[in-house]
């Protein structure tokens, strides 16, 4: 059921449960698993656009957090004899273990050809047979994505060091043998990120989203990284003030929610897009190249370029091709720099992941100047 | 970057005749480029000796050249055009191995010419298995062990190196030509001579065996700013060890993980980097190992390729467009995505949908060869088919093969055989593995036999379970969502497809159409590219326009290949010439017609009554034209005229008037024509009574076949008996057509146009081979070149007369057999013909468009084709076999079509015309040397004259002992040889020493015995690339064109320049 009233009728698998949430779709053909367990999706449902999902069932390495933050997920077909050498359990067993609901057999083309038209908007997952008109209430119930607060449900709540690296990464050897220590604020951070950085030569300490700046500062970093995370950026204004307070202060690494935090602490404004941008296609003009680089994308919020390019001190380094869309913002003065793609892919291709070893050489700079 | 300025002309060199392993689908991608270089304005010089593709249509480049793909020919034509450039990366191996040898020559560096799109180095680095090895290795890329081969001796020390079962791979060979899997050493030893062989350059790599592993490709692109995209993964139903040609195939890739796709990407992007294909798609395979995940390079294509074609389909993204774009020297980011219009090309597509390849193979056409598959292409064609699910893409692709088979039919055999069977690939191995499950077998023994991933195995189980539900009143909705046909609903449940379909509209359970959009619906699509499903909401949005439907040819096959699909196309320009909307309906992915910018909307959808009745219903077209694809939409004429579809052209009523014997002995006496004896005989007893009346040698096959299927010359009636127990079973239901064999008959092709008022002759094929051969496998002269004026008048009066008696609306096609004075009709086919597309390009009249426009209404005068061109020149046509990819196959010819492609030659006279013809087939006909002649008796008196020339040309002659007793009769000197059961030295050792130039050797049609003495000799011939001609028409015409060559050069022409004399 979606909020304008059009009824969805398919299987349901997964957890047994009735709930709701925005319903976004993502366009990515692998990495199921790594889109269930990203943060960012809180209190989103999820439906893929590619229609076979489940093949390769779900494993322990794959996961981005520890649970799954999304509402529902939506596929065409729920496969249930995944074949895999890595899985060690069905998408659907995985589901059931964390909650969540999942629907099957509708039309997901359809769903999001109206997705598309008609803009991201709530849906509510039940079982047959639920009163229509009531279900569609609660669906228009939902509260919008704008202003809605989510960092606060995904955040670590004690602060943690990292220590695992990437075995996954083919070995770029670009990386500086010298090691810095980074603070990461944690508003919904995927693992990922965490392994990228000790890749490229960081000790990774992670902090709750509302650690303060005195409290980061007092850790004596080398660097601050700013999350990926779900929700909108204007309403975690208590963020903006203290990477406000950071900026200038230490170099600065943002990605995605971090991003829009750090361009709205930067003087930047937020827009809401229509349906977002959700997937691992996406092409990512780098303009100081002028190459294209294929970014996974997840987000329904982006920096307005316009308040952007009224300010002297800030660049936009990264556009998306297909909607002109802001992906990348550096300061021109300061080590301060942010994408709205994630470089850390899972799920995606990793063309920018070098932007990991980018902040690595923007520390060593400041370090050499200090 | 934007467009180079500096390229103002660019060669571009096609692939040559359709060949297992290199098919129609270098003509969609030379095709694509042609007009993708056109818009930009350059000037286009092409090459392709292929003359039933669309692109050596003379519109399409400015200079059109249909010649030989020999080094000879293009260093000609580099000297004659002068082009800025050569692009060698969209006419497959052919046109790189082409570049190559002309770049080794120093004609480019000499020329000033540039080499766009892959550079010598990295078609070499590519290309040399040992190059390529070492650079995988510089990148991190692990590649099987393998060992390098020159020589037969070292064969103990490859073995050493990587063990068995060992892969043996020929270099510098397309479609895995020579290549093998040996299980024991004396087939290794046996292997490695072959390979050897086929190789040009004497390498053969022998490598590990990584049989059993998964299968995966990448389709790659990069433009000049190094940006790399990955358009298409495609995994391999069937694990390694099956050529990817023959390979069931899905895209995307179901069955890896983010990590472990990734991991294939980066590989890819380092590779296409390293090897260095500056601009422009590849293909590189990669197998994963089930257990573990390993990862082993097998290979990289610096080039466009079949996947691509299949990618491109799949898709929606246009890569040889794009690769042709990029060679220009645009990028990515400058190209627009034509689909959504707003975004880029710098994006990888994806999909919502599953495409599943399946190949289709000809094994009934050679029946002695081996019909399992390996490293080696054997397939013929592919039919691809989209579905929401797997399972519904894997039904569909089923039904789109036409073989007779609606989904997993069953099989009948014994369950030990059948375990037997499915341990080492075959053609038919989805048959067997359904037969499996049905026969109670579970996923795991299944895996274990056939090494087929779960993840597809657990899928067709849930079909064959599914079977179980389909009876009395069956959950229909939920069988058509997984893809199950009418017909095999029908037959599961015990009623009609016409019920089934009943039932279907009456509940509404109808298919909508889909689009293909290449962004998953994230952006809106503005081709209507489409496929049907079961599900809720419909796409097509069909417009108000006067519409046509054309049919096209379903998948590749001998006897049916890209002529027809020529014909399709060129149906689609002449609608739009009057303004018609055109709707194309094929299943083929590496045609032009299936290119969503050839109609005005195209689905890609399997040519069965179920699909196209669905599409017609949704489109509501003005008519559907059958005429276009061959056989495979001439046989929906009937249902769908009965279910009220409007049919344009002639009507299924004159078409069954041709066809139906009987009604057709009527026409013919009514017209006072002449045919062989002939009858129709409903039992073996019948048949030996027909025979011994008509008289042996006749003429016996089915009724309503293509491409001469099971048809054979039976001298006496043993022979006859043989036939009617072995190759057919003859029935009142299916009865055999016995005929007169015309010994010695000049055969005679015509093509024409008919109005249904008046007909205009397209063109008369004199063929070279006596009647008996297939017109397919035949060559033939346009026009006829030894024929008296009168016969060819009365032939020319005679398709007339036919024509406008049967009513003919549209093309037809007629064989005649000529002996002595009198003119035979043989048959009348009132549809486009195998040679539509040669006669065009012979006469410069794209015979096809008119006669789209004569069945939608408009009359020849009106159109302005009147009267009958004779060109200035001379045509000839050959045929081009596959007996190479067959070891052990004869290669004499018969009246079983087994050719898979043609070849053109245009010259001022037969002899060149003939001789450029031979070239192009790859016969380089010879000017000095041995010629060795083994005849049968029959032809001794028709050869003289020929060995006449070749003696009087210097030639000498080995001749076995008839031959050459006859010879000496004659006042010839021949040397004499022994033949192969007389012991050696005997005619193959001859050859195989090296010391014959030529060979002519005949023997009876249907002589076993003969045939078998001098099998290996013409397979010597074939092998060591001796030219061979096998009949005493062929050694008469080849002694001809020797002449010519002899008497000066032979100088390359453009189409355009004929076509303004």
């Amino acid at each position: 059921m979606l909020a304008d009233g059009s009824v969805w009728e398919g299987e349901s698998f997964g957890a047994d449960a009735e709930q709701g949430g925005e319903v976004v779709f993502n366009t990515a053909m692998t990495g199921y698993q790594e889109i269930l367990t990203d943060p960012s999706y809180a209190g989103q449902i999820v439906c893929m656009t590619y229609p076979e999902i489940g093949n390769v069932g779900v494993n322990p390495e794959d996961e981005e957090s520890s649970g799954l933050y999304l509402r529902g997920f939506v596929v065409r077909d729920h496969v249930d004899f995944p074949s895999s050498w890595r899985s060690r359990e069905s998408l659907h067993a995985y589901l059931v273990r964390h909650g969540v609901p999942g629907v099957s057999g509708i039309d997901t083309r359809a769903l999001v050809r109206r997705i598309r038209e008609a803009g991201a908007q709530g849906g509510f997952i039940a079982h047959g047979g639920a009163p229509v008109e009531r279900l569609r209430e609660r669906a228009a119930a939902l509260p919008s994505m704008e202003g809605q607060n989510l960092v606060d449900e995904v955040t670590t709540a004690e602060a943690y060091e990292w220590r695992e690296g990437d075995a996954w990464l083919p070995r770029s050897g670009g990386a500086s043998s010298r090691r810095y220590r980074v603070v990461a604020y944690d508003f919904g951070i995927k693992r990922n990120i965490l392994r990228r950085l000790t890749e490229s030569g960081f000790d990774v300490t992670v902090v709750p989203a509302r650690t303060s700046a005195e409290d980061v500062l007092a850790l004596e970093p080398d660097g601050v990284f700013l999350s990926n995370g779900p929700g909108d950026p204007s309403a975690v204004p208590w963020a903006v003030e203290t990477v406000r307070a950071l900026v200038g202060r230490k170099p600065i690494f943002g990605i995605c929610l971090g991003h829009q935090i750090l361009g709205l602490a930067l003087g930047g404004t937020r827009t809401k897009l229509r349906f977002g941008h959700h997937g691992a296609n996406q092409p990512a003009h780098e303009r100081d190249t002028g190459r294209v680089m294929i970014a996974s994308e997840n987000h329904g919020f982006a920096l307005d370029a316009e308040a952007l390019a009224a300010r002297d001190d800030l660049e936009v380094t990264h556009v998306n091709l297909n909607d002109g869309c802001v992906e990348g913002l550096r300061h021109r003065e300061l080590p301060v720099f942010s994408v709205q793609f994630h470089p850390e892919a899972s799920p995606g291709p990793h063309d920018t992941s070098y932007l990991f070893d980018h902040f690595h050489s923007l520390i060593e700079a400041d370090r050499a100047e200090a | 970057m934007p467009k180079r300025e500096d390229l103002k002309k660019i060669l571009l060199i096609g692939s040559g005749p359709i060949v297992i392993g290199q098919a129609c689908e270098f003509d969609y991608s030379g095709t694509q480029a042609c007009k993708a270089l056109a818009e930009e304005g350059i000037e286009v010089v092409l090459i392709n000796s292929n003359p039933a593709t669309i692109m050596t249509d003379p519109e399409f480049a400015s200079r059109t050249y249909v010649e030989p793909l020999v080094p000879d020919t293009l260093e000609q034509i580099l000297e004659i055009e002068r082009p800025d450039a050569v692009l060698p990366t969209l006419g497959g191996q052919t046109a790189l191995n082409l570049a190559l040898a002309v770049a080794e020559r120093g004609v480019l560096e000499r020329l000033g010419i540039e080499l766009i799109g892959a550079g010598i180095d990295s078609i070499r680095l590519a290309e040399d298995r040992q190059q390529f090895r070492v650079a995988m290795q510089e990148i991190g890329q692990r590649v099987p062990r393998s060992f390098y081969v020159t020589e037969a001796g070292q064969a103990d020390a490859a073995l050493d190196a990587v063990g068995l079962p060992a892969i043996i791979r020929p270099s510098f060979t397309m479609g895995g030509t020579g290549g093998s899997i040996a299980y024991s050493r004396e087939e290794f030893v046996k292997s490695l001579d072959w390979g050897l062989q086929q190789s040009p350059v004497s390498e053969v790599l022998v490598e590990e065996s990584v049989l059993g592993w998964r299968e995966f490709e990448l389709e790659v692109m990069r433009d000049s700013a190094d940006n790399v995209v990955i358009i298409c993964s495609i995994e391999n139903f069937d694990a390694m060890g099956v050529h990817t040609g023959d390979s069931v195939t899905v895209a995307p890739a179901q069955t890896l993980t983010d990590k472990e796709y990734q991991r294939l990407r980066d590989a890819a992007v380092d590779i296409i980097r390293r090897v260095g294909v500056a601009t422009g798609g590849s293909n590189i395979q990669f197998a994963v190992h089930p257990g573990n995940g390993d990862v082993v390079v097998i290979e990289m294509n610096p080039r466009v390729s079949r996947s691509s074609a299949l990618a491109s389909k799949a898709t929606g993204f246009p890569i040889a467009k794009i690769a042709a774009k990029l060679a220009i020297g645009y990028t990515l980011d400058e190209i627009p995505n034509d689909i959504t219009r707003e975004t880029p090309a710098s994006f990888e597509p994806t999909i919502d949908y599953v495409v599943t390849k399946i190949p289709r193979f000809a094994f009934e056409k050679f029946p002695q060869a081996d019909a399992r598959l390996g490293v080696q292409m054997k397939s013929v064609g592919e039919v691809m088919s989209i579905g929401r699910t797997f399972r519904e893409s894997l039904q569909k692709g089923l039904r789109s093969l036409e073989v007779d088979a609606y989904g997993f039919e069953p099989l009948d055999l014994p369950l030990d055989e059948l375990r037997d069977q499915l341990r080492v690939p075959r053609g038919d191995r989805l048959a067997l593995i359904g037969q499996a499950f049905r026969d109670g077998l579970d996923a795991a023994e299944v895996h274990d036999l056939t090494a087929v991933d779960p993840w597809f195995l657990h899928h067709v189980e849930a079909l064959i379970r599914e079977e179980a539900a389909i009876t009395g009143d069956f959950d229909l909705r939920r069988a058509k969502r997984m893809g199950f046909s009418d017909r095999r609903l029908a037959a599961l449940s015990g009623t009609t497809e016409t019920e089934i379909r009943e039932r279907r509209l009456r509940e509404g359970v109808v298919p909508v159409f889909k689009r293909v959009d290449t962004c998953g619906a994230e952006f809106e699509a503005h081709t209507p590219y489409l496929y049907s499903t079961y599900e809720q909401e419909c796409e097509a949005r069909p417009t108000d326009r006067k519409k046509v439907i054309i049919l096209g040819g379903g998948p590749n096959r001998i006897g049916q290949g890209i002529e027809f699909d020529y014909c399709c196309v060129h149906g689609v320009l002449g609608l739009e010439r009057d303004g018609y909307e055109t709707i194309m309906v094929n299943c083929n992915p590496e045609t032009v017609s299936t290119d969503y910018d050839t109609s005005d909307r195209l689905y890609f959808e399997p040519l069965t009554l179920e699909d196209v009745l669905a599409i017609v219903a949704t489109e509501k077209p003005h008519g559907v034209i059958v005429q276009f694809g061959g056989q495979t939409p001439l046989r929906l004429a009937v249902p769908l005229e009965r279910a009220g579809v409007p049919i344009l052209g002639t009507s299924p009523d004159a078409i069954d008037r041709a066809e139906d014997r009987e009604r057709f002995a009527n026409l013919l006496r009514k017209l006072g024509l002449n045919q062989p004896e002939n009858g129709t005989a409903r039992s073996v007893e019948a048949a030996r009574r027909l025979a011994a009346n008509i008289g042996y040698p006749v003429l016996v096959r089915p009724s309503y076949v293509l491409g001469g299927r099971a048809m054979q010359i039976v001298h006496d009636e043993t022979a006859l008996d043989r036939y009617m127990r072995e190759a057919v079973s003859v029935s009142p239901e299916h009865p055999v057509l016995v005929d007169r064999f015309l010994a010695n008959a000049i055969e005679v092709d015509v093509d024409a146009i008919c109005d249904g008022k008046a007909a205009v002759i397209g063109g008369i094929m004199e063929h070279i081979e006596e009647a008996g051969i297939h017109s397919g496998d035949s060559a033939c002269s346009l026009p006829p070149y030894s024929l008296p004026r009168y016969i060819v008048e009365e032939i020319r009066r005679a398709t007339r007369e036919m024509a406008l008696e049967l009513g003919v609306v549209g093309l037809m096609n007629v064989q005649f057999a000529v002996v002595d004075d009198t003119v035979y009709v043989i048959e009348v086919n009132p549809r486009a013909s195998r040679t539509v597309p040669f006669v065009s390009k012979a006469i410069g009249v794209p015979l096809a468009q008119v006669a789209a426009r004569v069945m939608a209404g408009r009359s020849l005068e009106d159109l302005g084709f009147t009267a009958e061109v004779e060109p200035a020149h001379v045509s000839v046509k050959e045929a081009v076999f596959p007996f190479v990819k067959f070891p052990g196959v004869d290669t004499l010819l018969g009246p079983e079509m087994k050719s898979t492609g043609e070849v053109m030659g245009i010259d001022r006279d037969f002899g060149r015309a003939y001789a450029k013809a031979q070239r192009a087939a790859g016969m380089d006909l010879p000017t000095a040397g041995t010629v060795l002649v083994s005849v049968r008796h029959d032809d001794k008196p028709r050869i003289l004259g020929a060995l006449r020339t070749l003696v009087d040309e210097g030639f000498q002659l080995v001749a076995t002992d008839g031959t050459a007793a006859f010879l000496k009769e004659n006042a010839i000197d021949a040397t004499r040889v022994h033949k192969v059961h007389e012991g050696s030295p005997h005619t193959e050792d001859l050859i195989r020493r090296g010391d014959v130039a030529l060979v002519i050797m005949t023997t009876a049609i249907g002589d076993a015995a003969a045939q078998n003495d001098s099998a290996s000799t013409r397979r010597a011939a074939l092998e060591l690339g001796v030219p061979y001609l096998t009949t005493a028409s062929g050694a008469r015409a080849a002694a001809a064109a020797i002449r010519e060559l002899r008497a000066g050069e032979v100088r390359p022409v453009a189409l355009q320049d004929l076509q303004t004399r």
